[in-house]
């Protein structure tokens, strides 16, 4: 059933079921995000898909919030935008981000989000939490330093791949992604070694062991094609 | 269980009940240890003395003055004792129908008594919370009886929705509605949930209400469910409460036996099934769908709403979440009429509220009074005021999602909206009253720790953003704070308020927000300028 | 994917009682709360092995087993100690002066919450609101709730019930 709404002043129509995001998609309108992607499911986190809609009190996340008949929504603000660039400084902020020798260097999706909001500097005090590197793996890293805990590795292998060799472990600002039974990735008893958490993950968290700074490459067009194609969710 | 079987059960036990001359009665709940040794040398001596058949000795539930405890009350004569120990039972025994023993002696007319309006707590400390009969012989489960024999599902509803009755857990959703919105939802299975996690520290009404009469709960709970459609049921309790989980269990045995829950309930053609499940020590686990996730047996993360649990839930299902005090007055709302009901508190907040009152202030224990009392009368005339002639600074309602009163606006009385309206919340019913002697930066600082050590971690706002408050609260405590720093701890407080994904996050900053409203000088004079920092200097 | 069942004959009494557990609920993997309830009541806390062995049972993968182990306060990956006290942290008990007694804890016994002393003997938690409030400041020794006591009484309390129990 077709449903119309507006997204920033523009009339637009989506299906029933469909989200907000997905509808500004179809329609041109770029909506930032990070925990998302397209294929898995939604887990609303990041928050920087926050939009505002008429009529209610809350900011509602655009990736998992489904459209409702004469909807009137509103993307870009100068409020959202704060909020936005507030949480990408939280997430600089939190873990070591050194871009300068990191793998994912100029192939990011934080650092292209701090980039398009012009983070040029933290307002908050980094944190400098000590947080350890996982090299166990034959062909592959993990680098908690990196980690944004958006869990599309959590949820590729899971619902994807359907190993769910990964999870997150401890809770709020402890939060760590883990193997199994906290085994080094090398002693999974569960991994495939398909790689499909090293194509997802938006930061340089996870990597190809033989890359360096900056090599990092993760194909994203091939990748959401693959995820999509896997999953049923919007069959 | 039908309505002639029941009556005859009751009357049995009010029979038996009358038989005595004298009851002792003791409180058993948490918050009077040693309540065990004095139940057993009261009976020890009853027996001794020969006196079996005309005094009973019985354990009850909370009688809500903790801070006198432990207590005993001597009926028919309302004699209650407090601070008793096992050594004075003695004395008690040979004091009834004589002179009550005076060292002992609670003043009758003290208004912590007079001045509640107890509804919900009528039984807690009356019945023995273990014996089934006790509860029928106090009217208990005729309410199951009326609604589901002489009651349609949806007449049920219309009646909770005329009455006015608002969530008790904290975020006052109107629960007719709420009622009507899962009865409504498509989807052939239904569930209810009872939300027993009260993780607000300084709260403990639902433990006593558990405690004291889990019967009312679970007679809540099979009402809610046939005028709902939910055929399965979970008690959420958290870990911390292993005697309201005991009476509790003992409970549910009692109403299966008795055709309560199970097949075929009271021959209505309805089903319930009811089980217990335990929390694990996870604060977020009191918001809803952190519940559901907790229920479904994962970590306790929250879900983005909408869509809500009345239209999906558990497994996806609808699903009906209510607190304990919710369902507690369901059974008092069907059997006495949503007029009866709204005839006690104001216009926008009906009926009664249970609170738990505690920090600086003389009569610390579990209280009722209608909606629409005021703090001060709360505080002052109810709770005795301030011990040791300190000043009271100000009162905190709502927990760690709440805000702090100060003293000059002990008048607003106590309703969802007028707490609304000076920075705080209703919450579930803490209450805690604060001197001269606490610092609110100190204050705010240790609910903001707490909420930073209960967030679940999921969404960046609340993960990071309680952090970096904490840290900047620190700064104040410490006296190092400067006036960046205050700004920045207002536009961190805004956006995880405004940003977060649930509830916890989204109401972190309340105190702080509060604070800053109303002890804003206790933050300035914390701060240094600029000029004034080592680094500046150096 | 390789089970990892590990037969432990000399706790086979102890998994009994978690087996059933997960047994009443059908060993559905919404079993897990309930099941990691039993195992650290009997075992007295959770290991990778009992962990294992659940994660085999109810056929819920390792890693969101240890996920939600390590999510809630009350589960204990590591033993505890003979003793326990359980400090209360919540907010009537903070006013009331808690904090002082965790300070005088870590300088006399060089515990912080959630460790246990070398020799094993003493653990210390930190309990987040056990309802009792009206007793506040509370302190929990080895279940048994000590309420009301000044700080002095109530250090001395501690002090007692660990050469009591020596």
């Amino acid at each position: 059933m077709s449903i119309t709404l507006t997204i920033d002043g523009r009339p637009v129509s989506g299906r029933t079921g469909e989200t907000i995001l997905q509808v500004a998609a179809e329609n041109g309108i770029r909506i930032p995000t990070l925990c998302h992607l397209e294929g898995l499911s939604g887990h609303g986190s990041c928050r920087l898909c926050l939009v505002e809609v008429a009529g209610g009190g809350k900011l509602l996340p655009a990736c998992v919030t489904p459209i409702r008949e004469g909807m009137e929504v509103i993307t870009r603000s100068e409020r959202l935008d704060r909020h936005r660039r507030q949480i990408i400084e939280l997430l600089l902020a939190e873990r070591n981000h050194v871009c300068a020798v990191c793998m994912a260097n100029g192939n990011c999706e934080l650092q292209d989000l701090a980039m398009e909001f012009g983070v040029d500097h933290l307002a908050f005090p980094a944190l400098y939490p000590l947080l350890p590197v996982d090299s166990s793996h034959a062909r592959f890293v993990l680098d908690h330093n990196r980690c944004i805990l958006c869990t599309r590795c959590v949820r590729v292998c899971a619902e994807i791949e359907g190993a769910h060799t990964w999870d997150v472990r401890n809770r709020g600002i402890r939060s760590l992604i883990v193997v199994d039974l906290d085994t080094p990735w090398g002693e999974s008893t569960t991994c495939t070694g398909c790689g499909k958490c090293v194509a997802v993950c938006p930061t340089g968290a996870l990597f190809e062991k033989g890359r360096s700074v900056g090599e990092l490459r993760q194909h994203r067009p091939a990748l959401v094609a693959l995820v999509a194609g896997r999953s049923t969710e919007g069959a | 269980m039908q309505r002639e079987t029941l009556q005859h059960l009751a009357e049995e036990r009010r029979r038996y009940l009358a038989g005595f001359d004298h009851h002792l009665l003791v409180c058993a709940g948490l918050g009077c240890p040693g309540n065990e040794e004095i139940v057993a040398e009261l009976n020890r001596i009853v027996k001794e003395r020969d006196l079996a058949d005309r005094v009973l000795v019985r354990r009850t539930g909370c009688m809500g003055l903790c801070a006198l405890g432990p207590l005993v009350r001597a009926e028919p004569d309302t004699i209650v004792y407090q601070g008793v120990r096992s050594e004075d039972a003695d004395e008690i025994i040979t004091a009834l129908g004589r002179e009550p023993v005076a060292r002992l002696l609670l003043p009758p007319d003290l208004p912590f008594f007079t001045r509640q309006s107890k509804r919900v707590l009528a039984l807690c400390g009356r019945i023995d919370p273990d014996n089934f009969d006790d509860y029928l012989a106090a009217g208990g489960y005729t309410a199951v009886i009326t609604a589901l024999t002489a009651m349609r599902p949806a007449g049920v509803t219309r009646l909770i929705e005329g009455s006015g009755l608002r969530g008790r857990g904290g975020a006052g959703y109107p629960t007719g509605l709420k009622w009507a919105t899962v009865a409504k939802a498509a989807g052939e299975r239904k569930y209810l949930i009872c939300n027993a996690d009260e993780g607000d520290p300084g709260a403990f009404m639902d433990r006593a209400i558990l405690e004291g009469t889990p019967h009312a709960v679970l007679e809540g709970m099979i009402i809610a469910a046939y005028a709902v459609g939910a055929s399965s049921g979970y008690i959420y309790v958290r870990a911390e409460y292993p005697l309201a989980v005991q009476r509790l269990k003992r409970a549910l045995r009692e109403a299966e036996r008795h055709n309560l829950l199970g097949h075929a309930i009271c021959g209505a053609g309805f089903d319930l099934k009811l089980e217990i499940r335990l929390g694990a020590g996870a604060f977020v686990c009191g918001e809803e769908t952190a519940l559901i996730a907790s229920v479904e047996g994962g970590r306790g993360l929250p879900r983005p709403r909408p869509p809500y649990p009345a239209e999906r839930g558990l497994h996806g299902c609808p699903t009906l979440i209510n607190n304990v005090e919710t369902y507690a007055n369901i059974p008092l709302i069907v059997t006495r009429g949503a007029d009866w009901f709204a005839g006690a508190g104001t216009e926008r907040s009906r009926g009664t509220k249970v609170f738990a009152l505690s920090g600086k202030v003389r009569y610390t224990g579990l209280i009722e009074v209608d909606m629409g009392t005021t703090l001060g009368e709360i505080i002052n005339d109810i709770g005795g005021g301030t011990p040791d002639g300190l000043a009271l600074k100000a009162v905190q309602t709502g927990g760690p999602s709440g805000g702090c009163i100060p003293a000059d606006l002990l008048d607003t009385p106590v309703t969802y909206e007028d707490l609304g309206a000076v920075g705080s919340i209703m919450g579930s019913g803490g209450m805690i009253v604060i001197d001269e002697t606490t610092c609110m930066v100190d204050m705010v600082r240790y609910f903001m720790q707490f909420c930073m050590e209960e967030s679940c971690g999921k969404c960046v706002p609340c993960r990071v953003g309680t952090v970096q408050i904490h840290r900047l609260l620190g700064k104040f405590c410490e006296h190092r704070a400067t006036p960046a720093d205050l700004e920045t701890l207002e536009t961190l407080c805004n956006l995880v308020r405004e940003t977060s994904l649930c509830g916890l996050g989204q109401s972190a900053p309340n105190p702080v927000r509060s604070a800053l409203r109303f002890f804003r000088q206790e933050f300035l004079d914390r701060m240094v300028q600029p000029a004034d920092t080592p680094e500046h200097n150096s | 994917m390789p089970s990892t069942r590990t037969d432990n004959r000399s706790d086979d009494h102890q998994w009994t009682a978690v087996d059933r557990t997960m047994q009443r609920h059908d060993y559905r993997p919404e079993a897990l709360i309930e099941t990691l309830h039993t195992a650290q009541e009997r075992y007295g806390f959770l290991e990778s092995n009992t962990l294992r062995r659940i994660a085999d049972r109810l056929g819920v993968a390792p890693s969101k087993v240890l996920g939600v182990a390590t999510f809630y306060n009350h589960f204990r990956m590591q033993p505890a100690g003979e003793h326990t006290l359980a400090v209360c942290t919540g907010t009537a008990c903070h006013v009331k002066g808690n904090d002082r007694i965790l300070a005088w804890v870590k300088e006399h016994y060089a515990l912080a919450p959630g460790e246990t002393t070398p020799d094993k003997r003493l653990s210390l938690v930190e309990v987040r609101c056990v309802g009792a409030c009206a007793l506040a400041p509370v302190i929990i020794t080895d279940g048994e709730i000590i309420g009301k006591k000044s700080f002095a009484e109530s250090t001395t309390a501690i002090r007692e019930w660990l050469d009591d129990a020596a």
